[in-house]
């Protein structure tokens, strides 16, 4: 059996506000497979936030070790960090974080840039990625000049961009309505399918429905981890009420 | 990441606050435009003592005659011509450090050519005083030694400005003038000498020679048997100190003249070399000091690129932890913002030349100051430009790459 894509043991996580350390994280063990689709859930507080930082490789554990596709990383230097970040995890944010007065493409361009891909391939690829999130023809638009569910579309095509091991989402449907909710995971899902990996992390119960394991987070420990069986996303947004004529 | 594609992102950034990189770069370009102006008004004068000294003659030293006291009245300055053609004869044969000594004498006069005629300097000289004051002849040729002695010959040299008074275009060589009714002949033109020190122009001069200028032009009263002479230039050797040379003209001149101990001269030594040379030093300071003033502005500047990177740091926090979490390194952020603060002052000092050069350019003409552009002094203000841009870019930038990027991405 290979290794698990994610094997976390005893991570664990403190914060030092003033005088008081704050355990964000306490022994968390958790493995994820290549393939799998994890909605990690908690209130917040719950160190949901915390974990998928750890395993972003956005920040450092305390305590414990960390292995991402079967290398520890936990003591990795800023700069290393930087370059797993890079070639590895695609990220996917509420806040879509997309450069303003950037074109999708150039956004979709960022992590190749930082790969130090050629202009050449770099366009090439970054308008595949956009094909595959349906944008190819909104390639020169401005972030502003598209729609929320597209901005966060140009996201997941800048995650894709570098052919990374993990897709990692942090609430990706916070800022989105019902509709486009279900149109994105419905395109998690089909990411899901040919063979990504995918870890979000969400607080609606709704979203977490889609994955295929749930990984409930309280008080900074796992409370509950389970399969379930998934809902399909293009089903939900098929039974929808069409939204009426503007 | 390239550095191309690096300066592309800055670029762009700079774009976005169109109005913003604008004012940051006025400190850059004020202060740049400042300096290249400085150092062009302050060369300019710099230039000006350069060529009073070049066309007096360098190492020269002019005696006059000084003030005598005749039975306990004192006259003034050149009352009594106390000098003599022997003084200077003797300057040259026996202080070693006197290369030559040229008495001349001095006087005005309505001089007649054709159909022209013209108010000028009429000079007595010997050929020593060409060679004391660096002047050569440019058309024709200088004094010949038999004309010089005797009585003299009715020849004369010309200045550039009297000749073209006189001639306009036309050659004034073996041109026949008259001087007091005397008729000469010009046998030579000389060379340009523009204005002395204190303004005067220098070419306006006809020079004849000096037994001919007492003889027949300036009259007896200053002739004599004693052959008394109005100035003694004194050329000393390249080399030989002034102050000592100075020292020892004073010393036999005062034993020639019978001067007891405590007794006052009866002439004066005017070193102008030496007040030139102090102008030159003072006009160098002069350009330093505005330089210096100058360069404060564009240190002003600098802060100026700095406070704003820092806001734009604080502003774009969330660009920065987005860029970390797509795998840029810290040293990707530190160049971007680097390059950013270079771009701003490079442009800025771009434009700064660019308005320096018109401005000296502007001082010259509209301020009638003579101004001149030099080459290393638009290169200099360049190259701290691009200085500023590093030094003040850089706390802000090292801010930026060492936010942490969650922090970085929580920033609100």
């Amino acid at each position: 059996m290979p290794a698990p894509l994610i094997e976390t043991r005893d991570l664990a996580k403190t914060y030092r506000m003033g005088d008081q350390t704050v355990a964000a994280l306490r022994a968390v063990s958790v493995a994820i497979d290549a393939g799998e689709f994890v909605a990690v859930m908690g209130p917040s507080g719950s160190g949901k936030s915390t974990f998928m930082n750890l395993i972003g490789c956005l920040d450092t554990p305390s305590g414990g070790s960390y292995r991402l596709a079967g290398e520890e990383v936990s003591h990795l230097s800023a700069d290393a960090l930087a370059a797993i970040r890079n070639r590895r995890i695609g990220f996917v944010f509420q806040q879509f974080n997309l450069l303003a007065r950037t074109s999708a493409l150039d956004n979709v361009e960022l992590p190749l840039l930082y790969a130090g891909v050629p202009a050449q391939e770099r366009h090439e690829r970054a308008r595949r990625r956009l094909a595959q999130v349906g944008l190819e023809d909104r390639a020169h638009h401005l972030p502003s000049q598209l729609s929320g569910g597209q901005q966060q579309r140009v996201a997941i095509a800048r995650a894709l961009a570098n052919d990374p091991l993990l897709m990692l989402a942090d609430e990706p449907t916070g800022a989105l309505d019902t509709r486009t909710s279900f149109e994105l995971m419905a395109l998690f899902q089909s990411l899901n399918r040919d063979g990504m990996t995918v870890v979000i992390v969400t607080h609606e119960p709704d979203i977490a429905r889609f994955a295929r394991r749930v990984v409930g987070f309280r008080d900074g420990r796992v409370v509950e981890d389970r399969p379930i069986e998934p809902e399909d996303a293009a089903a939900r947004l098929a039974a929808l009420p069409e939204p009426a004529a503007a | 990441m390239s550095l191309l594609a690096t300066l592309r992102i800055a670029l762009r950034a700079l774009r976005v606050n169109k109005l913003r990189s604008a004012l940051t770069m006025l400190g850059i370009i004020i202060g740049v435009a400042a300096v290249i102006t400085m150092i062009s008004v302050g060369r300019g004068a710099q230039a000006r003592v350069e060529e009073q000294i070049k066309s007096l003659g360098s190492n020269l030293m002019i005696v006059v005659p000084g003030s005598t006291t005749a039975g306990g009245v004192r006259l003034g300055a050149g009352a009594v011509q106390t000098l003599t053609e022997d003084d200077a004869w003797a300057l040259q044969r026996e202080v070693e450090e006197v290369q030559v000594a040229a008495p001349s004498l001095r006087g005005g006069a309505q001089i007649v050519a054709a159909n022209a005629n013209w108010s000028t300097v009429i000079q007595g000289v010997t050929p020593e005083y060409l060679e004391a004051r660096e002047w050569p002849v440019v058309a024709g040729r200088g004094f010949e030694p038999q004309e010089v002695t005797g009585a003299g010959a009715k020849v004369a040299l010309i200045g550039q400005t009297t000749a073209r008074q006189l001639f306009g275009d036309a050659d004034p060589v073996d041109q026949e003038v008259r001087i007091k009714q005397v008729p000469f002949t010009i046998v030579g033109v000389l060379d340009r000498k523009g204005q002395s020190m204190i303004g005067q122009d220098q070419d306006d001069v006809v020079l004849v020679p000096l037994a001919t200028a007492r003889n027949r032009i300036l009259g007896t009263a200053q002739g004599s048997t004693l052959r008394r002479v109005a100035t003694i230039s004194v050329k000393v050797r390249s080399g030989a100190d002034m102050k000592v040379a100075e020292e020892k003209v004073r010393e036999l001149l005062r034993q020639r003249h019978r001067l007891q101990p405590g007794q006052d001269d009866d002439f004066t030594i005017r070193n102008l070399s030496e007040i030139l040379a102090a102008q030159e030093t003072s006009s160098r300071i002069l350009t330093l000091l505005l330089a210096a003033v100058a360069s404060v502005s564009l240190v002003v500047g600098g802060i100026g690129i700095m406070n704003i990177m820092l806001v734009s740091v604080t502003e774009r926090t969330r660009e920065i932890g987005l860029r970390m979490a797509v795998g840029a390194r810290g040293r990707d952020i530190l160049t971007q913002f680097l390059v950013e603060a270079v771009v701003l002052s490079l442009v800025g000092g771009f434009v700064g030349i660019v308005l320096g050069v018109a401005g000296s350019f502007a001082v010259g003409s509209l301020a009638g100051w003579r101004t001149e552009l030099s080459s290393a002094a638009i290169l200099l203000a360049a190259t701290f430009a691009a200085a500023v841009g590093i030094f003040f870019g850089f706390y802000p930038a090292r801010k930026a790459s060492r936010l942490s990027p969650i922090e970085a991405l929580r920033y609100e």
